[in-house]
């Protein structure tokens, strides 16, 4: 057992032996590293102010990814290297980002600059060349500015992001990959005592020992979630497990008949590999939270905090999705949808653990569409999202798994709806009336500050009518941004 | 004597002065300053209910929390409970009175942050709850008001709209909008001797913050010194809205004798700060065949919130613009300041005047689908041209040509003909999407409407080795006002920029200042720190004239140089001569607008120096099925004067129509029955990302001289741009006209999915 974090700080091994379980990583940066570069914006990992970039090792090379630092803890920083505004200008030189950025006016009162060139910076690293547009907004989804409009970062982006990747964390690549690679030990991290303490076991077993034997300490993946309670709601929380380092979590199985996500698989990692799936799910990866919180959440917390409007849950319910859980020794399996079973309640034992997904893959006569509904089109939560998958024998309809998130205290199946559409022709309209009605039955949806109770109604209904259009086949576009990366069905 | 200044600095795209340290994380705003030795932090104590009084306040379990050092209420005022702007209508914490949820009720201070915020949540408050008027609807029940109705009448509006060939009536909901500046409201308040407090401030208006500071701890304001290098972001939400947390940070220090520090965090900053103010507008238009307005009459009911702010101003600047570019031969323009129990709106950029010109845009659009004309048509066809010049405030628009030239060179720019065809093909192709065009215009009065904030002051010092250093009443929000003054300054005296050293606005150094608004940053402390300059610079003139041995008129600055004839000197050696001479090399400069008449209670004479104008055009998609839309491309052009900064100013145009984008599609605040803010938090609250922006988004400039005299002949900039927006809102009403032509559409601003589907019902229903 380790009773430290070791990370790398200012190009130095950084060991702590110490520190509150909750102390997120800018509370670190500001306060006790006085390290004033990185902004406090909303102190929730919504608007970016607060990117850092943690960089990693990942076989030979360093996977360098944005985070949100408010809402990250300080024990999770573990095994990186981080990298903030102040380390990138080299002997006052500045990076070609930095460099960009001036050139192109891309700061006005210069208060998200920071937190938009650490974004820019991990882009800079990660994005394939030729960077699209397309990709530099997705890096920029969560940081927001309110000067600029954005025009001349986007410029500065497509500049600096032009060419090859060669600044001094690549120059000194070999070195870092070394000095990174030599901080993981494959041992239980445990700093603090009995009554307070941050834990990052190694394995699943020193995992499920420790969760069952502190039921009530907090489980953390992410923290996308769970940083919340600390900034916003002041929640002492003097016992926290990570999850990051249990190695068996973050495995990833890229099955013929199914894929398999470990519950600490990242957003980010799983991204690629459910964009495979359906090019449905590629966007709906892209849209949800932003790439500092696709970095930092994972599958598993998304599914096993139970979010009414998490925007995975429908769409994996729909695909057939199963959720693997366990607690000591006892390990079981359940359908995706009944896992939810009401508002803020899973059907999961204090100290349970979800270990990961399993989507099957879509075979042959099996189509799939999910569509997000917002107020803003990225870095926002759906006001309601709905998911089809549409079995087809010939032009009947043989199965259906509709399921929809926002319309809910959980994401949940349409179970009449899918009924009432089975022997239904997918090519005449007419024969989707009963169950368009019947989505009426399945749902009695809410008002809020997303959306109306009426137009969630309306739209649930209008998503099903989209979705059996594009999947009889239609000459005329059907949405505003194309399916995936195809190209429009006209 | 002739201007003989050569300008290298100024219409020069310099870049910001402080984009290095921007993009380095080294530009340290106020929560970045090392704290002084024992700084201890403050958090609010909030109000639990929106309307009611207060019976009991149990604060001992938060004295006893180990690190609170003290607990503030209304009772530790030695002053004034007061930090309104003006009328003394807002209590720095809600003594008996409580007016809307979350107002301040008492501050905890301790040793950290953490701490305070933790315990400022166990007060145990006892209230009385009442039956809060939270929206438009619930004011207009109540009657209540925050300052007195006001309507400006031109000719006779009513028999006019009688004898139109054709008439109209509507009514508008327009959307209010949260700042949402990055950087959120903090003061640091630092004790000084003899009772003196030094306050960082984040703030707009650095006077205002002083006066109020002093008034509410019983001190002269002498005795009180603010200052403010630079915010991350102010919108006019730092104009009114920084002094409460400066007050009440400065009350904190003085009872403790600590250096305090208030900083909110982001969702108690939506809770406790104003916004744009929403309106509901009912007009009713007469017009020709031609859709040329014979008559209009509108009333603007404005949710002001508890109190009156600065609602007078706003709310008049909504009046003042609600003809936008548009000829009004008889016109009624009422306007009634509605009292609510939410928190009290404020200036945002544009201040009321976005409210009107919406209205307006949106009454030619019904105009034009009435008649079956081409919007475009109807708006060029009302334009002010010479003749037809007057405003409904009587004013006369002196250079009504300037619109219309800027408005034939976009349409031309933007192919926007070609593309309505192009459109009008989509859509009759199309069942679920469809496709909206818009050009519209804008034309936006430049001067405070308050006559005695158009005034500035400035304070330049020349060193005797010839660095300049500068300091202005204006404050740096982002917007670029320092770069602009510095290459003014620059220039005055011939040297490089880097020669001038730009300060932190300080009370001490300039008093008595106008806040940074109103877009008059450049106008006003350019002017006073040329005057200032220039001065300076005589004085030099006149001792080089005699080093030199040539007329003071053969004099100039240059490169870093004096030069006269052939002769020359260093300006470093020119300004140790002047120190060893003993010539002044120090001087204040002041500036006052000139011409500006405007007499509020007889609703005559000149509100504005000078207008500025601009056009956009942008294009849209909308889903029929849905109500998602996404903006395709936006072609603007934009009257900046002779620009001093023609980066500085695309940067301005640009961020305000992205602002202004927000504000009217996907920025939607929503409070619940209880006077609840919903949205307080960019979780919930959605102002545009990078992918809300078109690939297609192009600005030009419309580079023609300032017919007045402004600085360098150039126009203000920091407001107009944000009503270029509107032409995406008329592009959706346009989209939304295609599913049934012929029929005004009702659309409410912001234009969300939901409220685009709304209309779209409303549009395909049977019944006209």
């Amino acid at each position: 057992m380790r009773r430290s974090i070791r990370f790398i700080f200012c190009g130095q091994a950084r060991e702590i032996s110490s520190f509150d379980p909750s102390t997120t990583l800018l509370e670190w940066l500001r306060e006790e590293m006085h390290a004033t570069g990185t902004k406090e914006g909303c102190n929730e990992g919504d608007c970016g102010a607060c990117t850092v970039v943690l960089a990693r090792a990942e076989g030979d090379r360093i996977r360098h990814e944005p985070v949100n630092a408010c809402i990250l803890l300080l024990g999770q920083v573990d095994g990186a290297e981080v990298l903030t505004i102040e380390d990138l200008a080299a002997n006052g030189e500045l990076h070609p980002i930095q460099a960009a950025m001036v050139r192109h006016h891309a700061s006005q009162c210069g208060f998200c600059t920071p937190g938009i060139v650490m974004s820019l910076f991990a882009a800079y690293h990660e994005a394939e060349r030729p960077v699209t547009r397309e990709a530099i907004t997705a890096c920029l989804a969560g940081n927001l500015c309110r000067c600029t409009g954005y025009r001349p970062i986007l410029d500065a982006a497509g500049e600096a992001l032009a060419g090859t990747v060669d600044d001094p964390f690549s120059r000194q690549g070999a070195e870092r990959l070394a000095a990174l690679r030599a901080l993981p030990d494959n041992r239980d991290i445990l700093v603090g005592n009995e009554e307070r303490f941050f834990a990052a076991p190694a394995s699943l077993d020193t995992l499920c020992e420790l969760t069952a034997a502190h039921p009530e300490a907090t489980v953390i993946a992410g923290a996308t979630d769970a940083g919340l309670w600390i900034t916003k709601k002041l929640v002492a929380m003097p016992k926290v497990v990570a999850l990051n380092h249990v190695a068996a979590l973050t495995e990833i199985v890229d099955g013929e008949a199914a894929l398999f996500l470990g519950a600490g698989v990242t957003h980010a990692r799983a991204l690629p590999f459910l964009a495979r799936l359906d090019p449905d799910l590629e966007t709906l990866m892209l849209r949800f939270g932003s790439a500092q919180v696709r970095a930092s959440g994972t599958i598993g917390g998304n599914i096993a905090n139970g979010s009414p409007i998490g925007d995975l849950a429908p769409a994996l319910i729909a695909l057939g999705a199963s959720v693997h859980l366990r607690l000591r020794d006892l390990v079981r399996d359940l359908a995706l949808e009944d896992f939810f079973i009401d508002y803020g309640r899973q059907d999961r034992e204090p100290g349970e653990i979800v270990t990961g997904l399993t989507i099957p893959r879509l075979t042959p006569g099996r189509h799939f569409r999910a569509f997000k509904i917002s107020k803003r089109f990225d870095e926002d939560i759906s006001s309601l999202l709905g998911a089809f998958m549409i079995t087809l024998e010939g032009s009947i309809i043989s199965q259906a798994r509709i399921a929809f998130g926002g319309m809910a205290g959980t994401p949940k199946r349409a179970r009449e709806t899918e009924a009432a559409l089975i022997g239904a022709a997918i090519d005449t309209p007419h024969d989707w009336m009963p169950a368009v009605q019947a989505l009426d039955r399945d749902f009695q949806p809410i008002s809020d500050m997303r959306a109306s109770a009426a137009y969630r109604a309306r739209v649930a209904r209008a998503l099903l009518g989209k979705a059996l259009t594009e999947i009889a086949g239609t000459r005329s576009r059907t949405r505003i941004v194309a399916r995936g990366s195809e190209a429009e069905n006209a | 004597m002739p201007d003989r200044t050569t300008l290298n600095a100024v219409r020069k795209p310099l870049p910001h002065d402080s984009a290095i340290r921007h993009v380095t994380g080294s530009a340290p705003y106020i929560d970045d300053l090392p704290e002084p030795q024992g700084t201890l932090h403050i958090a609010l104590g909030l109000a639990p209910i929106a309307r009611g009084r207060l019976v009991a306040l149990d604060l001992d379990a938060i004295r006893a929390k180990p690190g609170v050092v003290a607990v503030l209420t209304a009772a530790d005022i030695p002053g004034k409970n007061d930090v309104s702007p003006a009328l003394g209508d807002e209590p720095m914490f809600a003594d008996d009175e409580i007016s809307f949820h979350a107002q301040p009720v008492f501050a905890v201070v301790a040793t950290t942050r953490r701490i305070a915020r933790k315990a400022a949540r166990r007060a145990r408050i006892e209230a009385v709850p009442e039956l809060p008027a939270v929206d438009i609807a619930d004011a207009l029940e109540t009657g209540e008001t925050v300052l007195p109705d006001y309507a400006f009448l031109r000719g006779t509006p009513d028999p006019a709209l009688k004898g139109a060939p054709h008439r109209l009536a509507g009514e508008i909901e327009i959307g209010g909008q949260e700042h949402f500046y990055l950087e959120g409201q903090i003061a640091l308040a630092i004790p000084g001797e003899g009772g003196d407090i030094f306050v960082h401030s984040s703030t707009q208006h650095p006077s205002e913050v002083q006066h109020i500071v002093a008034r509410v701890l019983g001190l002269a304001d002498h005795a009180v010194t603010v200052e403010c290098r630079r915010m991350g972001g102010g919108f006019g939400g730092k104009e009114s809205q920084a002094s409460h947390w400066a007050a009440i940070a400065a009350l904190a220090a003085q009872v403790t004798g600590k250096p305090c520090k208030l900083r909110l965090d982001r969702d108690d900053d939506f809770a406790l700060t104003g916004k744009r103010h929403d309106f509901r507008s009912r007009y009713t238009v007469g017009f020709d065949d031609r859709g040329v307005i014979a008559a209009y009459d509108i009333e603007h009911l404005a949710r002001c919130g508890y109190s009156a702010d600065l609602s007078l101003g706003v709310v008049d600047r909504t009046m003042f613009h609600s003809d936008n570019a548009y000829f009004l031969p008889h016109a009624r323009i009422a306007s009634r300041r509605l009292k609510t129990n939410t928190v009290s709106n404020t200036a945002f950029r544009g201040f009321g005047g976005p409210q009107g010109v919406l209205a307006m845009e949106c009454v030619i659009d019904a105009i034009a689908h009435t008649l079956g004309r081409d919007p475009l048509d109807v708006r060029k066809d009302n334009l002010y041209r010479t003749g037809r010049d007057i405003t409904p405030y009587g004013m006369q628009v002196f250079d009504c040509e300037t619109l219309s030239p800027i408005i034939d060179a976009l349409e031309r720019s933007s192919r926007y003909r070609a593309r309505r065809e192009e459109i009008a093909a989509f859509n009759a192709a199309s069942p679920i999407l469809k496709r909206g065009i818009a050009l519209t215009p804008v034309k936006f009065g430049i001067s405070f409407t308050l006559k005695h904030l158009n005034q500035a002051g400035a304070l330049v010092h020349v060193y005797s080795d010839g660095s300049v250093m500068l300091n202005h009443g204006g404050t740096e929000m982002g917007q670029g006002l320092n770069t602009k003054v510095a290459q003014i300054v620059a220039d005055e005296f011939g040297v490089p920029i880097e020669r001038v050293k730009i300060t932190a606005t300080s009370t001490a150094k300039v008093p008595n200042t106008a806040p940074t608004a109103a877009s008059s940053g450049s106008d006003l402390n350019g002017m006073a720190a040329k005057i200032a300059a220039r001065t300076i610079r005589d004085r030099m003139a006149a001792e080089a004239a005699r080093r030199l041995g040539m007329p003071v008129e053969a004099v100039h600055f240059a490169h870093g140089r004096v030069l006269a004839g052939e002769a020359s000197m260093t300006f470093a050696e020119l300004a140790k001569a002047c120190y060893l001479d003993r010539i002044a090399l120090s001087s204040t400069g002041y500036y006052a607008t000139p011409g500006i008449t405007w007499d509020r209670q007889q609703q005559t004479g000149r509100p504005f120096f000078y207008f500025a104008y601009g056009a956009a055009c942008s294009e849209v998609v909308i889903d029929t099925m849905t109500g998602e839309m996404k903006l395709e491309t936006v072609d603007i052009l934009h009257d900046c004067g002779h620009s001093l900064n023609p980066a500085i100013d695309i940067g301005q145009i640009e961020g305000g129509f992205v602002q202004g984008l927000g504000w009217l599609t996907t920025e939607e605040l929503v409070f619940d029955g209880e006077g609840r803010l919903r949205t307080h938090a960019p979780s919930t609250y959605k102002i545009p990302v990078a992918s809300d922006i078109p690939a297609h988004f192009r600005v030009t400039l419309w580079d023609e001289p300032n017919h007045e005299d402004a600085i360098y002949r150039s126009k203000a900039v920091g407001e107009p741009p944000v009503m270029l927006a509107i032409s995406v809102f008329s592009a959706i009403a346009d989209a939304i006209h295609a599913v049934r032509p012929g029929r005004p559409v009702t659309l409410r601003a912001p234009a969300t999915p939901e409220a685009i589907l709304d209309a779209l019902d409303r549009q395909r229903s049977p019944a006209a």
